[in-house]
């Protein structure tokens, strides 16, 4: 296992389009990190630059404190987990697992040995002697982490690995997936535009935009103090309110508030701190969803989360309190978050 | 009338306008030499099997028949691994000036091969290979590799690319993969590519004509050229030689038509 440290790395293809920026990163051994962003954010690059499939533009690769920058990804010792599962298609399940290692010139009883234990950790030992082929969507994805698994890397690196499954199996996979890295102990970089997957897997979570990093922290780091409103409307569902607002303690214009959808609070028509008429409304099971106009502002409209049972119905005028100390604050032509003291005053 | 039963007739016009001159041909060389120019019969009237005896006798279309198995052979055992090689590193590998080598790889194809007959006589007499296999192995090679490379580039490029990298991660090389990996996934395209590099040679007549000096070395198509006499043109030996020249190709083409097919089509739609 080992650390991976990104520096100044540039990636620029050849179309003149830069996929990656200058990007430092730090990924400490036994970290699970998840690189996020909405699709040509450049986190799968990101990915490719460290397994050695692509050679950065500018600056250095390291894996434990050895520039790897012109090695071959052959010659890094890492596992890949991509998001295709790309397995060998004329090879068994038992080949394909064996493969990395005979590669490695290891004897044959130690890999058949080591090909079953993985593939008993994995609950594939009786899809050994089958083709890709003839595997579901959840097998595969199993053949292509045991892959990985079976020859104890120094880091894993997955490309969305649980994006081709469907919605039950990727929760369940994903559970699997943080056992198996508390267990092997293994560093892991992890690819996902899944904002959830990047919350419950990382132990912490890079949330990139446009070939930079926006914030780099540990999940709930990420979720109580964003960096920016990017990260801030990225990062927790059902996204964050965003308005423009002004501090009038402090007379300080050109302001965006945040306040998630959780910490409001619905009241009568007369006890809130606004008023507005209810829109839509999404039943999400335990809680629901609720959209609200604002009469102050006609153009703004405060997403709501209530439980389930709340009596309410589209059409109705209802008041609503946010939590004043749960409140974020960014300044409006940078986005960047900015620090009051708490009880504020604000003006929406 | 619908075109669901035009359709059968249309088939069947087309398939006997292909076939016509291939029965005729057969007819011809099973009819004896004396009734071939009087009256025509599309139903064969006499049968003997003379003009097919002369040719392995008289003739001796056996040992072209051997030659040509031989120059075909060998060439394209050779032609396919040297071209899978090059096409792996065209389709593959990052290198500068890949296009331009693609392109110049084409432009070879298109010289006129008369062209460059007298040149490559002279240096194959300097080297001494002046009727002998080498002698045409050599010089088919070079004319069959740019096919070669360009249909087994389309067909590397069209495997998807992940599987490499997965190979690469795993720690195989890059010939590794080509070898573990590529190769064995693309034998329709290694099968197409052999046929065709094999059609090629068994068929070619210039320089096999130009570079062999005697029957025993010459290939099929030259044998049959050379049946005709300074007074005659004895039809039915040349359509029983053609005909025997057909046979082996045929027979190859259509225990592989399937492969064939698809290797001509492949990159034309998302396998």
């Amino acid at each position: 296992m080992a650390s991976i440290s990104l520096q100044g790395v540039s990636k620029r293809f050849a179309t003149g389009v830069a996929a990656v920026a200058d990007l430092d990163l730090e990924i400490a051994h036994g970290e699970l990190l998840v690189l996020v962003g909405p699709s040509g954010s450049g986190k799968s690059t990101v990915l490719r630059l460290i397994a050695g499939l692509d050679a950065p533009t500018t600056g250095r690769i390291l894996i434990e404190g050895e520039d790897v920058t012109g090695v071959p990804p052959q010659q890094r010792d890492l596992a890949m987990v991509f998001q295709s599962y790309a397995l060998y298609p004329h090879k068994t399940v038992r080949e394909n697992l064996a493969f990395g290692l005979q590669m490695r010139r290891i004897a044959a009883a130690r890999i058949e040995e080591r090909v079953r234990e993985v593939a008993s950790t994995l609950g594939i030992d009786n899809l050994l002697d089958r083709r890709p082929a003839a595997l579901s969507g959840g097998q595969r994805q199993r053949v292509a982490l045991g892959r990985a698994m079976v020859r104890s890397p120094r880091a894993f690196l997955l490309d969305e690995p649980l994006s081709n499954l469907d919605p039950v199996l990727r929760i369940e996979t994903r559970a699997e997936l943080a056992l198996l890295h508390r267990r092997l102990g293994a560093t892991m970089v992890y690819v996902t535009h899944d904002q959830e997957e990047a919350m419950t897997l990382g132990t912490r979570i890079a949330v990139m935009r446009d070939g930079a990093l926006e914030q780099v922290a540990a999940p709930m780091d990420l979720y109580d103090r964003p960096a920016n409103t990017f990260v801030a409307s990225f990062i927790g569902s059902p996204a964050m309110n965003i308005w423009p607002a002004t501090m009038i303690r402090t007379d300080r214009e050109h302001l965006l508030v945040g306040i998630r959808p959780h910490d409001i609070e619905l009241t009568s028509p007369d006890a809130g701190d606004a008023i507005g008429r209810v829109e839509i409304l999404e039943p999400l099971g335990p809680t629901t969803l609720v959209h609200v106009a604002v009469e102050a502002a006609s153009s703004s409209r405060a997403r709501i989360v209530v439980q389930a049972n709340t009596r309410i119905a589209i059409g109705d005028q209802v008041g609503f309190r946010v939590h004043r100390d749960r409140l974020h604050f960014f300044d409006g032509t940078s986005g960047r978050r900015v620090h009051f003291d708490s009880d504020s005053s604000v003006y929406r | 009338m619908s075109w669901g039963m035009v359709r059968p007739w249309a088939i069947a016009m087309l398939v006997g306008v292909f076939l016509f001159p291939l029965y005729w041909a057969a007819v011809a060389s099973f009819t004896p030499e004396t009734q071939l120019f009087g009256h025509i019969d599309l139903i064969p009237t006499g049968f003997v099997i003379d003009h097919y005896r002369a040719v392995f006798t008289e003739r001796a279309l056996g040992t072209a028949v051997v030659n040509s198995l031989v120059v075909a052979g060998a060439t394209t055992l050779l032609c396919v691994p040297i071209g899978a090689l090059g096409a792996y590193a065209l389709a593959r590998l990052p290198f500068r000036g890949r296009t331009l080598v693609l392109t110049s790889i084409l432009a070879i194809s298109m010289f006129p091969q008369i062209s460059i007959v007298s040149p490559l006589y002279l240096l194959l007499r300097e080297l001494r290979l002046i009727d002998t296999y080498a002698g045409l192995v050599l010089p088919y090679l070079t004319f069959a590799m740019p096919l070669t490379i360009w249909l087994l580039v389309g067909f590397f490029r069209q495997l998807p690319r992940e599987l490499e990298e997965a190979a690469l991660m795993d720690g195989a090389g890059q010939l590794r993969t080509l070898w573990a990996i590529v190769l064995p996934l693309s034998w329709p395209g290694l099968g197409t590519t052999a046929i065709l590099t094999f059609l090629y040679c068994w068929n070619e007549f210039l320089f096999a004509l130009c570079f062999t000096l005697g029957p025993d070395r010459y290939t099929v198509p030259v044998a049959i050229a050379l049946f005709r006499g300074q007074y005659q043109v004895p039809w039915g030996q040349i359509l029983a030689g053609a005909l025997v020249a057909t046979l082996p190709v045929a027979i190859l083409v259509f225990v592989a038509q399937r492969r064939i097919v698809a290797g001509l089509t492949s990159g034309a739609v998302k396998g």
